[in-house]
């Protein structure tokens, strides 16, 4: 069987940089951190008291009663999923073409519906035991943004939820290539959401040591590679992909941004949260997403890396391209999260769109903070704007997850038509 | 004591802000699922919300009892009486 094209002809967005795809990707353009300091009561007595907050509530895009009935990590899902679905031409209920057997979802949460579970559990505690919403569960199951989606547009062909922690939604996106790929569908609606800007994982994230601590200077804290780098900065929002095959996106005339070409999936099997400080297993899946896209270290040009802003993460990532891209300099590196935060289950959907971007519009966007890099890591990385060749061009976006999970998924600017 | 009519009203209020419902279409004579098409799930959120906003308490057996919007009218006017 032949190998099926797969091309990405719609993209929806809510991060912290904007509400939709146009403004996240202006701001990345633009240099701008979308990092605050969070005013509510709560985070006055913790030891980390910013984050990457969502730029639009998704309460003022969603319907009052819809809204409360989505846990925020499944409000940012169907946000981002409607916008995708518009932008791909696509009409919803009735006007929607698409054969309901041949469409499927594969949305991914890092974490799930913490906020509904810990609230209700709250009341609960507070008000007693008929006060529960009897929701919770619906809302709080981990498949929920997925299911959400998936019942809104008709998805029959199958709606998933990859758990992989930050690597959750590039796993979702490899997912959706395998599915398309096998057969079992024709279109993908594929991505990731997360919402845990709460006190408990803030101050669980906090008490592991995982987070940067630089309260007073927010939006200067997310630095990937900076010698003051102290750790991430945790983000909320989604991105979601509409993925078709090259054949039915062309069959109905729609606009194609470009190509997720192919994924690679390793694990380190080496430790819950530090990476295999080789490199090794986090290189091996680059490769891995080259074999399977048919394309060559030559080929890269591009790679919008995991970059979080750790004292250990980033110089393994820097090492694990340099080995399976090689030295030579072509390849402009950018880190992303030093503008957005983490955005942990919804990352690797939303920097994958970064990178399609980049191709598409031959423009890389800057690594922000980055000051003073650590010295000897080997790789060309963008602080400011920086501008990609003509021609065929590709490129690899890296997501390494808790757990030792390593998924780099490859996209390239061919086939690509009409505007944004 | 509240009349029949604003608890119609109080209750309306709720239906509208679990289920959307038009407040002015939650009349005595409407049934929840048939009229009204409250589903199951958002049935047990009205009972819940009802039960705080009247102070009063409608067990799991009875609640299943009150197919229209008079039934929970007529109910909380008993139980708040």
């Amino acid at each position: 069987m032949m190998r099926k094209t797969i091309v990405v002809t719609g993209l929806g967005a809510t991060t912290p940089l904007g509400g939709d795809v146009a403004s996240t990707w202006a701001g990345m353009l633009a240099g701008r951190s979308g990092v605050s300091a969070i005013e509510a009561d709560w985070a006055a007595a913790l030891p980390v008291r910013i984050a990457g907050q969502a730029a639009v509530e998704p309460d003022a895009v969603l319907q009052r009663v819809e809204a409360r009935r989505l846990d925020r990590s499944a409000q940012f899902a169907v946000v981002a999923a409607m916008q995708a679905w518009q932008d791909a031409g696509f009409g919803l209920r009735e006007e929607n073409v698409v054969d309901r057997a041949r469409l499927g979802v594969a949305i991914a949460t890092g974490i799930g519906g913490l906020q509904t579970l810990l609230g209700q559990w709250d009341i609960q505690k507070e008000k007693g035991v008929r006060r529960v919403s009897p929701l919770v569960i619906p809302m709080l199951m981990t498949n929920a943004p997925a299911a959400n989606v998936g019942i809104r547009l008709g998805a029959e062909a199958g709606v998933h939820t990859p758990v992989s922690a930050c690597a959750s939604s590039n796993e979702s996106l490899a997912l959706a290539t395998d599915m398309i790929r096998l057969d079992r569908a024709d279109v993908v609606v594929a991505g990731g959401t997360e919402a845990v800007i709460h006190p408990l994982p803030m101050n669980a994230f906090a008490q592991m040591q995982a987070v940067s601590r630089r309260n007073d200077e927010p939006e200067r804290a997310s630095r990937p590679w900076d010698v003051d780098r102290d750790g991430f900065v945790l983000g909320e929002g989604a991105a979601i992909f509409v993925l078709e095959t090259l054949e039915h996106a062309k069959a109905r005339g729609a606009r194609i941004y470009g190509e997720l070409a192919g994924a690679g999936m390793t694990a380190d099997a080496h430790d819950m949260v530090q990476p295999n400080p080789t490199g090794v297993t986090q290189a091996r899946a680059m490769t891995r997403a080259l074999a399977e896209s048919e394309l060559t270290p030559a080929d890269i040009v591009h790679v919008n890396a995991h970059a979080t802003s750790t004292p250990q993460g980033d110089v393994t990532e820097a090492e694990a391209i340099r080995m399976a891209l090689g030295d030579h300099t072509a390849v402009i590196v950018t880190g992303t999260k030093s503008m957005t935060g983490h955005l942990l289950g919804g990352a690797g959907a939303l920097e994958s769109m970064a990178t399609l971007l980049a191709l598409r519009h031959r423009t890389v966007p800057p690594t922000i903070n980055l000051d003073n890099p650590e010295p000897q890591l080997g790789i060309d990385i963008a602080t400011k704007v920086r501008s990609l060749p003509d021609g065929d061009l590709a490129g690899i976006n890296n997501s390494f997850g808790f757990g030792g999970h390593n998924v780099a998924v490859a996209f390239t600017n061919r086939y690509g038509s009409g505007a944004d | 004591m509240a009349t029949t009519e604003e608890i119609r009203a109080d209750l309306a209020e709720i239906v509208n802000e679990v289920a959307g419902v038009p407040a002015d279409d939650v009349q005595l004579d409407k049934s929840f699922a048939d009229d009204l098409d409250v589903d199951s799930l958002s049935m047990v959120e009205i009972i819940y919300a009802a039960e705080e906003k009247f102070s009063v308490s409608i067990p799991d057996e009875e609640a299943k009892n009150l197919k229209t919007v008079g039934d929970a009218v007529a109910y909380i006017e008993r139980a708040a009486s």
